[in-house]
């Protein structure tokens, strides 16, 4: 009945795309004693360095890892092995468990004749096995790569909907192996974007009930009930693996895998917490059909699975709640809410210290560890201050996801981050319950009990309180654990988290104290979000403004003399929309109101390019402030620092003036190759333009599950490339001429937006300009397009005067000039110009598509 | 080095005499009929064999510009001037003994009419190329490009939209419709389209002779390099006349559809006027053509020294020259 030998002796069809050099047959015994014969691809390197052994899962073969074989480093052997049952490995007629496929493997790995350490990759079901075949030759293994794989359901997960159909009772067979059903399932409902050709691939092997019997075993073997037979051996494995601290591992994740979702990954970080892990956005199952593996394995593989990090080790810092304690016994004030013109809401330090610790220690109570994730939905304030504090006291990592990221970006950063814990206003808790936004949801302020069962909460932050108050303050976790994860708006693609430790925090809030020379006395008025956590840390009484937060452009003059008048305040810190709409109503401010800014002795403002002029108007309002603008990014803040003054002195230039270094930062700028691409060669040298580079003891440790990512954008070590492309000038001061996915690459050489659109945005009736490349990179046409004074419905070519015009002010060939109704800006700041969706639309007008507009 | 130039009497023909005599060449003309007297000519039609061969004799080079050219006119005659008389050309210069060769081709004997944005040189594909004269001018290439040897050294040289002051084909063309007032702006105009001014057009070719030994049996675009939107060098070269730029638009697939109309009219009628509008000819005006010229500047070590600018200042003194 079962065809054994010259079934085995089968190897994949040639146009699979497989090397034929690198089929083969192993003989060897299996976990019974009996000779099987595995099909293994191999690329046979000889003397490796390492050798990297494969392990599918179920029900794939060797060919998922064919990008591994193809384009491997001369040094690295690569070995995929097809199970047995499986792939074009030997069908045996038996039904194998964990336990006998953790022998099969051993065995078939003895007659490899490997010498030297071996690396072992694994997905799915391969993922168990790998790793107990590793346990038991720990000394052998150089470490792990797993991809969408699991030792054990997460506790609080259910079955995954596609496994409990496969499983039961009724469909199993008929779906595992009397169908096709789960092989075409698999590549088809997998998540990935798997071509016709390649899910031809991933089926050839599997085309009669006979074949695919191991595939119905397999599913069979899953150990979802309490005394299923392998349900001990994986739970031994799961318990070793926790103790077997010292392997490298690297996960990487397709997250939107419909079996192995997000809580998978987060389980399988608690089992091997070294894990470097990077998560793939909108990857499914089958990982290598959407993403490059092979060259973030080979990086991990050179950097010996070290987790990149900024070297840059910090003085030894004030804790971030210190100059809270410090102000337990004062009952000054220590934050203002301001609600309307006429009410507000304040803390003192006294109350706010108190708050910090309750809160703190009723975390802990309800089960909050150190290293757990804590997300909060709440607009700056007094209670996010509370919170957030609490959380560093004892050491849950707070996840700050900006509200101007919009619902989708929160999506995927909640999605990203898995939070244990979502405290939030009800508004936030809606969403974050509608919208499947993990965690157990704490509540910020008072509730019905029909408000709790709607939002999905039973507890508020005032009974975390309650239930802390008669603790002890728990034990602050180390300067060198994780703080918090910023999400920001990114350029492109999905919002990266940036994780600070508290170390980096600290620098942080000590660099800022360091540059502003902020003392006792100080107070700030905090008109920018992130800034608003600042004050408390630095000891500042700090006032926020009424405004929605979300939109900078809500902040009105009155609004923020009102919040100056409430503190005194020394400082101000708001981003430039805020400001633009602070300038439009500064004559609706009656006189009395006004002089609550004359304290003010620095106003600073960020987030976006801070026009001069904006400035200058500005300075009105303020006339005893010197009015400052910090260079930085979620990365790294403060980078570079510039007053008015500093703007005037610097004149024009290449891009714009961002001032010199604060101190603890170096800056260094990556010279760019003919094709636009930093080379890494870090200078110093005025007036060369490249990459800006930055080392600082408050630089972002790493990027929240993005391994590659990190290593990427940490080069050279211990380094941060900012994206920002720019040079330093004979002062040492740093220009920023644009972004470095913006810099345009023509035949005669790289050229940057920045400088271009200044000097288009001198022509007459021009607002703003966006310069931008269209074409193929190395040969591209630089186009610049600019709204003007004139209104205008749909994007058009410019006039031959405007064109002339434009084309005298610049130096490089302008291959055409457009006019559009308005140019796209990021939504968050309001004043950043969205040069990829300018340079998307420029490149469809222009090459005869529809026009319509940016 | 002694020079024969097919098709003499052409704008092209007339620029690269030019640029040879200017550095000391002795340049020989070959065409049907007598033009100016400057140069050494030798006449008759590319279409005879006899005609081709006399006039190579004791010519050191061959630089072929002769062609039919435009959008009228059967296949026969396409095929008569631009592959036989190609072939006539090729086996002359064979049996003559010419040193080298340099084939005037099209950017459109590689390219259907879709978008180009920053694209190279192709191999020739006569049966994507779309019409009568790029098919033929394909067919050409590929026979006079696999006849190149060491001894006998060819290069293509595929110059896109010359033009210049006194270009009777694309400059000429717009410029009486633009005084007849029928001239309009297909689709939104914007499509970036690359051309070449002509005595740019002239080095690549001198440069492509001097380097022919090298780059035996390759082909290269040429173009300024400056692609523009399409009615903004339409408005260009309106002005540079002394016009008013077009105030007609219509839209793409009006004009393709009318051009389709037109085609069959022509087709029918079998006339030897250019038809005001064709298919080809509306796409060509809606999509962008421009090319990646870094292979072809670091392979001729030729830069085109005539910027738009300078070539659009140039061609209004010769409409005002005219004028008065």
């Amino acid at each position: 009945m079962v065809d054994r030998l010259p079934d085995a002796a089968i190897t994949p069809d040639a146009d699979l795309g497989l090397d034929p050099a690198w089929s083969r047959v192993v003989t060897s015994t299996d976990s019974d004693g009996v000779v099987r014969s595995w099909h293994v691809l191999d690329n046979a390197v000889v003397n490796p360095r390492v050798t990297l052994v494969c392990v599918h899962g179920n029900p794939t073969w060797s060919f998922f890892w064919r990008q591994l074989l193809e384009c491997g480093p001369s040094d690295v052997r690569v070995v995929a092995i097809d199970q047995l049952d499986m792939g074009y490995s030997e069908r045996t007629g038996t039904s194998r468990r964990l336990a006998q496929r953790i022998d099969d493997l051993d065995s078939v790995i003895g007659r490899l004749a490997i010498e030297g350490s071996i690396l072992l990759a694994a997905h799915d079901w391969g993922g168990p096995i790998a790793v107990g075949w590793a346990l038991r030759n720990r000394r052998r293994v150089a470490g792990l790569v797993l991809l969408n794989t699991s030792l054990r359901l997460p506790a609080g997960v259910s079955v995954p909907r596609p496994i409990r159909l496969a499983r039961s009772r009724f469909l199993v067979r008929l779906l595992t192996s009397a169908t096709p059903a789960f092989v075409f399932g698999t590549t088809r409902f997998g998540g990935s974007k798997v071509g016709l050709r390649e899910r031809r691939a991933y089926s050839r092997p599997y085309r009669t009930a006979a074949r695919r019997r191991a595939i119905e075993f397999f599913v069979r073997d899953i150990p979802i009930e309490a005394d299923h037979p392998s349900r001990d051996d994986l739970d031994k494995l799961v318990e070793d693996a926790t103790t077997w601290s010292d392997v490298p591992v690297l996960i990487m994740w397709g997250s939107s895998d419909p079996v192995f979702g997000d809580q998978f990954l987060a389980d399988l970080q608690r089992v091997l917490p070294q894990a470097a892990v990077h998560r793939y956005p909108g990857a499914g199952h089958l990982l290598p059909e959407d993403e490059d593996i092979a060259t973030p394995i080979w990086d991990w593989l050179h950097q010996s699975g070290a987790e990149p990090s900024s070297a840059t080790p910090s003085r030894p810092g004030q804790r971030l709640w210190d100059e809270i304690e410090r102000r337990s016994d004062s009952d000054e004030v220590a934050i203002v809410e301001m609600k309307g013109a006429h009410s507000s809401t304040s803390i003192s330090w006294r109350e706010l210290a108190r708050q910090v610790d309750e809160v703190a220690a009723g975390l802990r109570a309800i089960g909050v560890e150190q290293g757990d994730r804590v997300a909060a939905l709440v607009p700056p304030g007094i209670d996010l201050t509370v919170c957030l504090f609490a959380c560093w006291r004892m050491g849950a990592v707070t996840v700050i996801a900006d509200a101007g990221l919009g619902v989708r970006g929160l999506g995927h950063a909640f999605a990203s981050a898995q939070p244990h814990l979502v405290v939030g206003i009800p508004r936030g808790l809606l969403a974050a319950k509608t919208l499947g936004w993990g965690g157990k949801r704490i509540l910020v302020g008072e509730a019905t009990r029909l408000q709790h069962t709607l939002l999905g909460t039973t507890t508020t932050l005032a009974d975390l309180q309650q239930l802390g108050a008669e603790g002890t303050p728990p034990d602050p976790p180390s300067p060198n654990s994780d703080a918090a994860i910023l999400f920001t708006s990114g350029a492109t693609g999905p919002a990266k988290g940036a994780v600070y430790k508290h170390r980096q925090l600290e620098a942080q809030v000590a660099a800022l104290r360091e540059v502003y020379a902020i003392a006792e006395g100080d107070s700030l008025v905090a008109a920018f979000a992130p800034f608003a956590l600042y004050g408390p840390a630095m000891g500042m009484a700090s006032a926020v403004p009424d405004m929605d937060v979300t939109q900078p452009g809500t902040l009105t003059a009155s609004a923020l003399c009102g919040a100056a008048g409430a503190i005194d305040a020394t400082l101000v810190f708001a981003s430039p929309a805020a400001l633009v709409n602070v300038d439009k109503t500064e004559t609706g401010v009656p006189p009395s109101l006004r002089t609550s800014l004359l304290g003010v002795r620095l106003l600073m403002s960020a987030g976006a390019p801070v026009p001069a002029e904006l400035l200058r108007r500005v300075a009105r309002l303020v006339p005893n402030a010197e009015l400052h603008t910090p260079y930085g990014m979620t990365e790294v803040l403060p980078v570079a620092d510039i007053s008015l003054q500093g703007i005037k002195q610097a004149g024009g230039g290449n891009g714009v003036c961002v001032g010199e270094p604060v101190p603890g930062v170096e800056i260094a700028i990556s010279p760019l190759d003919e094709t636009g691409a930093a080379t890494l060669d870090l200078t110093s040298a005025p007036g060369v333009s490249g990459e800006i580079c930055i080392r600082a003891a408050h630089a972002r440790e790493r990027y929240d599950k993005l391994w590659a990512t990190t290593s990427a954008a940490s080069k050279p070590a211990g380094w941060h490339r900012s994206g920002d492309i720019g040079h330093l000038d004979d002062a040492g001061r740093l220009w920023v001429e644009g972004r470095m996915v913006h810099i345009i690459r023509t035949a005669a050489g790289v050229v940057t937006p920045v400088a271009i659109e200044h000097a288009v945005e001198t022509v007459a009736g021009v607002t703003h300009a966006a310069a931008v490349g269209v074409g193929p990179p190395g040969t591209q046409q630089v186009v610049v397009v600019v709204a003007t004074d004139e209104r205008q419905r749909t994007g058009k070519l410019a006039t031959l005067e405007l064109s002339d015009a434009v084309r005298s002010v610049v130096s490089v060939d302008v291959a055409a000039v457009l006019t559009v109704p308005a140019l796209p800006v990021d939504k968050r700041h309001n004043s950043k110009i969205n040069r990829t969706r300018v340079a998307q639309w420029a490149e469809r007008v222009l090459s005869g598509g529809k026009v319509g507009s940016p | 080095m002694r020079v024969l130039i097919t098709g003499g009497t052409s704008m092209l023909g007339r620029e690269v005499a030019a640029a040879l005599s200017g550095r000391g060449d002795e340049v020989v003309m070959f065409q049907r009929s007598p033009g100016s007297e400057q140069y050494e000519q030798r006449l008759g039609d590319l279409a005879d064999p006899a005609a081709v061969t006399a006039a190579m004799s004791g010519v050191d080079a061959v630089v072929h510009v002769g062609a039919r050219v435009g959008i009228v006119g059967s296949w026969e005659a396409f095929a008569e001037t631009n592959i036989s008389g190609t072939a006539n050309v090729v086996a002359a210069a064979r049996a003559e003994g010419v040193s080298r060769m340099v084939y005037i081709s099209s950017p459109s004997v590689a390219h259907a009419g879709k978008s180009l944005v920053g694209e190279g040189a192709g191999p020739a594909d006569p049966d994507a190329a779309r019409g009568h004269y790029s098919r033929s001018k394909a067919t050409a290439e590929l026979a006079t490009l696999a006849a190149s040897t060491d001894q006998f050294p060819v290069v293509a040289i595929r110059p896109h939209l010359i033009w210049g002051p006194g270009d009777t084909q694309l400059i000429g063309r717009i410029v009486d419709r633009a005084r007849a007032g029928r001239l309009a702006t297909i689709g939104s105009g914007m499509a970036l389209i690359d051309t070449t001014y002509v005595t740019n057009a002239a080095d690549a070719i001198v440069a492509a002779l001097d380097r022919a030994p090298e780059l035996e049996g390759r082909a290269f675009v040429v173009s300024n390099g400056q692609p523009r939107p399409v009615r903004e060098l339409v408005e260009r070269i309106v002005r540079a006349a002394g016009l008013e730029p077009p105030r007609l638009k219509v839209p793409f697939g009006v004009a393709r559809a009318g051009g389709r109309v037109v085609e069959t009219i022509w087709d029918r009628s079998e006339r030897e006027d250019d038809p005001p509008m064709t298919s080809f000819l509306a796409e060509q005006l809606a999509t962008a053509h421009w090319f990646d010229q870094r292979e072809t500047r670091a392979a001729l070590g030729w830069e085109p020294a005539v910027g738009l600018d300078e070539g659009f200042s140039r061609l209004r003194a010769w409409y005002e020259s005219r004028s008065s």
